[in-house]
């Protein structure tokens, strides 16, 4: 069906997860740097043999990733930028496997930092869009709380989800990052903990929100060969998906672009949600979560609630989902979320956790879901990785 | 169905007044149009001249088309609540003194999804009607309102922000020598207004109504600075709302008088009187504006409609009405968060006006519109037919209305 | 001893006392209150220009504005059109030798209390004469009806047919002018014509033959009461405004102790 060339010989390599902080004196550019630094010292190469750049941050301002290659000293010949929020870590793996498949560069790095300070996520959220300042902030100024807490309202009433529906999500999320050395949120949670939880905007509690932070992550796309040559273990892309401001005709959120995309995910990769070992999905809010197993194809529409009932999502279990413990428990640090479930799944499939290993993990489908504009996500994206 | 406004405490007088912070007040050119509709009441959007598709948040280009030419019109009141929150959790100065606060995704009628704020008496995924107001920044907002006006609605803490209800406040009328004075005072107390301090200048000099004055009569002449002052001194940390009645308009043109004497005494009372009682009362009234559902919340001054552009025989009382409302749209800054609330009347049914025909303007449907105005929470209003004639041809082309109005 | 070294001894005793006639110039004191359709004379209005703070730090001061004829006022001839061509006439050009000059006050104190209508007739100046002698030439005339001591609405007694307060009839004006060759009137009230002349013939007779001689007006003047019938030595120069018409100024009374 689809005329999408495959994307053979390309491969992701190199996962690199700086330690988050809850709050930095840092810039981005160092979080950036520290990232691109440590991405080098692992993959054996030279700063100048990155020859591709590919950068996502919101605290860079007022650089771009032009004035970062001055800043780092790097001469790369395709440079990229992409402000996709929680869907730039699929986006830069699309952007920058055809442009190594096409030669426009070797190497290609792919990284996303940023800092953050006591008051910088009030003003991100403050000033994040035009149509945020003019019609989302200056109603009750919540953020992406609030905005995702209607969101949860309106999935609720629609599809009978319960908080403990929810709940599910967070506390097995919890309980994989206990065995991930670099979470923020290192203490047990129970679903009694959950379920009591200060409401911050309702039915959005407390523990239904990540927690801002800094850090920054990276990985390398690349010829198979040159990873070979190198000694790098790899994971090929499979196929990959991207949609923005899909469904703009739905009244309320309840469904994102993986939606619309999802056949053509499958049918490029030549497999079936069955053949997926684990799932990184974009966790700001555990509603989007639910969104994204219906709408990958893991259950249908408004069967969410049922289907975190009946698996489970710990790294053990029989569905393993957010390895790391997701942003819920590691932390969001800025663009660098949206890269998080890529650089686990890399490290999962490639047999190079921090943590446990998930038992027999080949492939991976990485989802992404970012830029609340106004009134919803508008960015989503999903890739299909497999162990090279 | 929400409570009714609890009865006004006296202030602690040992704590720290709550501070007049402010909604984000940032706004997008397009968005502008949003509290320019708003401050006149009206519930509109941006329709596509090309497609008809309403447009929201505003914008500049159709979602639909491409189109450029997005007018605002006014649309369909209806809408559904689609998802709601309540906030309990704000990093928002303004906001996490007020929590909870409730807020809503609603399909309009008129096509587009828009967060709102929602009245608690919407039902939870039920009908609602919507209204434009303006927030405490003066940045125009949705509203999502009952279907029907429910008991107590207008006291809800949520729409007292965004509304300046007479009832309960202490108002200064500031002058009570003129009918209309003493009417806006008249109406105030009707509406429920705790106080109202009617201003009398020149107490020695005898006026219509001087034995049956309404409300607590003061002595101030705008045009005095020490009794602005004083008057500043005396009550000023009483006064919720400031209607300033003073209109001196009299007849004639630039070259209809040999001197300054009377140009001069109309700018005294449309443009250095008002100045003077901003400075005096204006630093007052802001501190006071978040001291809780009574607190201060607006400024009411009356501009002829001639401000637009002068009326043959009256020119010179329309260059000060001119230097009023260009006070008046300054003050909107100065004062915020306190509403500014501007009254363009046509022709008054006074001695000053026997030359003018029909239909003119009595100071008892003034007063009623000016309560009216505070109640909606409004920031322009137009009464009379002349005015409202005058607004719209001012509205259509103001080159022209200039033109046509010179006869 | 020359005679004004002998004044300035006495002065300097005590022997001779100041009296201040003066209102003090403030913005609620009233004006007079013309019909509408006229020009009005402005109130008195005061505006800080600074007070030992960021538009001045060491020095308090104020711009004011008033009429010629706001609060005690002097009026000159050419303020009534029957002086308007006599030389002399201005605040400026007045010889600044009638600026002190003796008076006669004739109270009436008694019959304006029962009477804020009245008015003073030559009848009423030949008793006062008949008391206390003629009015010499060259002397000021005031007439004293303790109006000063009432305040406000009381002061301007204005009702819906104007104002009441009392004033002399065209005879005694022009007795006064033309029989005892008076250099002004002077008096506690708004004008020195009575509140009601507007209709005497001709309207407003002490400014229209006072004036039309070169005579003065003194008008809101206060203490009256403490001044002799006769022998007080009146000191009131205008602000020197050319071609002035008149102006708020201090009058002060020397009697002798
Ligand atoms: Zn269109």
């Amino acid at each position: 069906m689809s005329r999408r060339a495959a994307y053979d010989g390309v491969v992701a390599a190199v996962p690199i997860t700086i330690p988050y902080e809850r709050y930095s004196i840092q810039t981005a550019h160092w979080w950036i740097g520290r990232a691109l630094a440590e991405t080098i010292s692992r993959a054996g190469i030279r700063k100048r043999d990155i020859d591709g750049l590919c950068v996502s941050s919101f605290t860079l301002g007022p650089d771009t990733a032009v004035g970062l290659t001055q800043h780092l000293g790097m001469s790369p010949r395709w440079l990229d930028h992409i402000p996709m929020g929680g869907a730039t870590g699929v986006v830069a793996l699309r952007r920058a496997a055809r442009a190594v498949q096409a030669g426009d560069a070797d190497i290609v790095a792919c990284v996303a930092g940023d800092t953050n300070g006591p008051d910088s996520f009030r003003a991100l959220v403050a000033g994040f869009s035009r149509f945020a300042a003019d019609a989302t902030y200056p109603y009750g100024a919540a953020g992406p709380n609030g905005s995702f807490a209607i969101l949860t309202d309106a999935y609720m009433r629609r599809y009978g989800a319960t908080r403990e529906d929810f709940g599910r999500i967070c506390v097995a999320q919890r309980q994989n990052a206990l065995s991930f050395p670099h979470a923020l949120m290192k203490r047990k949670l129970t679903m009694e903990e959950y379920l009591a939880a200060r409401m911050v905007s309702s039915p959005v509690a407390l523990f239904d929100c990540v927690m801002p932070c800094a850090g920054a992550e990276a990985f390398l796309v690349m010829r198979d060969d040159t990873a070979a040559s190198l000694g790098l273990a790899s994971a090929r892309v499979l196929s990959t998906i991207e949609r923005h401001n899909a469904f703009p005709e739905d009244p309320i959120q309840l469904r994102g672009g993986w939606a619309q995309d999802m056949p053509e995910l499958y049918a490029m990769a030549g497999i079936t949600p069955a053949g997926i070992d684990l799932l990184q999905t974009y966790d700001d809010y555990p509603v989007i979560v639910m969104m994204q197993f219906e709408d990958l194809g893991f259950c249908a529409k408004g069967e969410g609630p049922d289907f975190v009932r009946s698996h489970d999502l710990t790294l053990a279990g029989d569905f393993p989902h957010n390895t790391s413990g997701g942003q819920l428990s590691v932390g969001q640090a800025g663009a660098a979320g949206g890269y998080l479930g890529m650089t686990e799944a890399l490290r999962q499939i490639t047999g190079a956790p921090l943590g446990p290993q998930v038992a027999n993990a080949r492939t991976a489908l990485v989802s992404g879901f970012g830029m609340i504009n106004y009134d919803r996500g508008l960015c989503s994206g999903a890739a299909i990785l497999q162990a090279a | 169905m929400s409570p009714p406004l609890p009865p006004r405490r006296k202030a602690d007088p040992l704590a720290l007044p709550r501070q007049a912070l402010m909604p984000q007040g940032g706004r997008s050119r397009a968005a502008l149009g949003l509290a320019a509709m708003a401050a006149q009441g009206r519930f509109a959007l941006q329709i596509c001249a090309a497609c008809g598709a309403a447009q929201y948040p505003p914008r500049d280009v159709c979602h639909e088309c491409l189109g450029t030419e997005l007018p605002w019109r006014d649309v369909p009141t209806g809408a559904a609540l689609l998802g709601e929150t309540t906030v309990h959790l704000s990093g928002d100065t303004y906001f996490r003194v007020r929590t909870p606060w409730r807020t809503g995704l609603v399909a309009l009628d008129c096509g587009p999804s828009a967060v709102a704020h929602v009245h608690p008496d919407v039902a939870p995924a039920g009908r609602a009607r919507m209204s434009l107001r303006l927030d405490r920044s003066g940045q125009g907002v949705l509203l999502a309102l009952p279907e029907r006006d429910s008991p107590n609605m207008m006291d809800d803490p949520m729409i007292r922000e965004m509304t300046c209800d007479p009832r309960g406040r202490r108002i200064l009328v500031t002058d009570g020598r003129s009918a209309f004075g003493q009417e806006a005072a008249r109406s105030l107390l009707a509406a429920g207004a705790a106080q109202v301090f009617l201003g009398i200048a020149d107490g020695w000099k005898p006026f219509k109504g001087q034995d049956n004055l309404p409300g607590d009569a003061v002595q101030l002449d705008l045009t005095d600075a020490t009794s602005v002052s004083e008057l500043a001194a005396e009550f000023g940390g009483r006064i919720d709302i400031v209607v300033n009645t003073a209109l001196h308009i009299r007849p004639g043109g630039p070259l209809d008088r040999r001197d300054l004497v009377s140009a001069r005494e109309e700018m005294e009372v449309a443009y250095f009187g008002p100045l003077r009682l901003a400075q005096a009362l204006g630093p007052t009234l802001r501190a006071r504006a978040a001291d809780g559902p009574y607190g201060a919340c607006a400024w009411v001054n009356i501009h002829g409609i001639d401000a637009l552009a002068p009326a043959p025989g009256f020119a010179l009382t329309a260059a000060a009405q001119a230097a009023g409302l260009s006070l008046s749209q300054s003050l909107r800054t100065s004062l915020a968060p306190i509403r500014v609330l501007t009254a363009f009347v046509g022709p008054l049914e006074d001695e000053w006006h026997q030359a003018i025909p029909p239909p003119k303007v009595t100071p008892t449907a003034l007063a009623a519109a000016i309560v009216r105005g505070l109640r909606e929470g409004l920031e322009e209003i137009t009464v009379g037919d002349i005015a409202m004639d005058v607004m719209r041809r001012w509205r259509d082309n103001p080159s022209t209305l200039a033109r046509e109005r010179a006869g | 001893m020359s005679t004004l070294a002998a004044f300035a001894a006495d002065l300097l005793a005590g022997k001779i006392k100041v009296i201040d006639l003066t209102q003090t110039l403030s913005p609620e004191f009233p004006t007079i209150a013309l019909p509408p359709m006229f020009g009005q004379c402005a109130p008195f209005r005061l505006e800080e220009i600074s007070r030992y703070d960021e538009r001045g730090p060491a020095w308090y001061w104020n711009n004011f504005s008033c009429g010629e004829h706001t609060g005690t006022h002097f009026d000159a001839p050419i303020h009534w059109v029957s002086g308007k061509d006599l030389p002399n006439n201005t605040t400026d050009t007045i010889d600044a030798q009638n600026f002190i000059a003796p008076a006669c006050v004739i109270d009436c104190s008694v019959q304006s209390a029962e009477n804020p209508d009245f008015i003073l007739t030559v009848d009423v100046i030949k008793a006062w004469e008949a008391k206390h002698g003629q009015i010499p030439a060259g002397n000021w005339v005031f007439l004293r009806t303790d109006w000063s001591k009432r305040s406000g609405a009381d002061y301007a007694n204005v009702k819906e047919d104007g104002a009441h307060t009392p004033g002399p009839d065209p005879d005694a004006v022009k007795f006064l002018v033309e029989e005892r060759d008076v250099i002004g009137f002077g008096v506690e009230t708004i004008g020195t014509d009575a509140g009601q002349a507007h209709g005497f013939t001709p309207p407003y007779p002490a400014h229209f033959f006072m004036h039309g001689k070169g005579r003065f007006g003194l008008q809101c003047m206060a203490n009256l009461d403490k001044l002799p019938p006769t022998g007080a030595l009146i000191v009131s120069p205008p602000l020197k405004i050319k071609g002035g018409s008149g102006s708020p100024l201090r009058v002060l009374a020397l009697v002798g102790a």
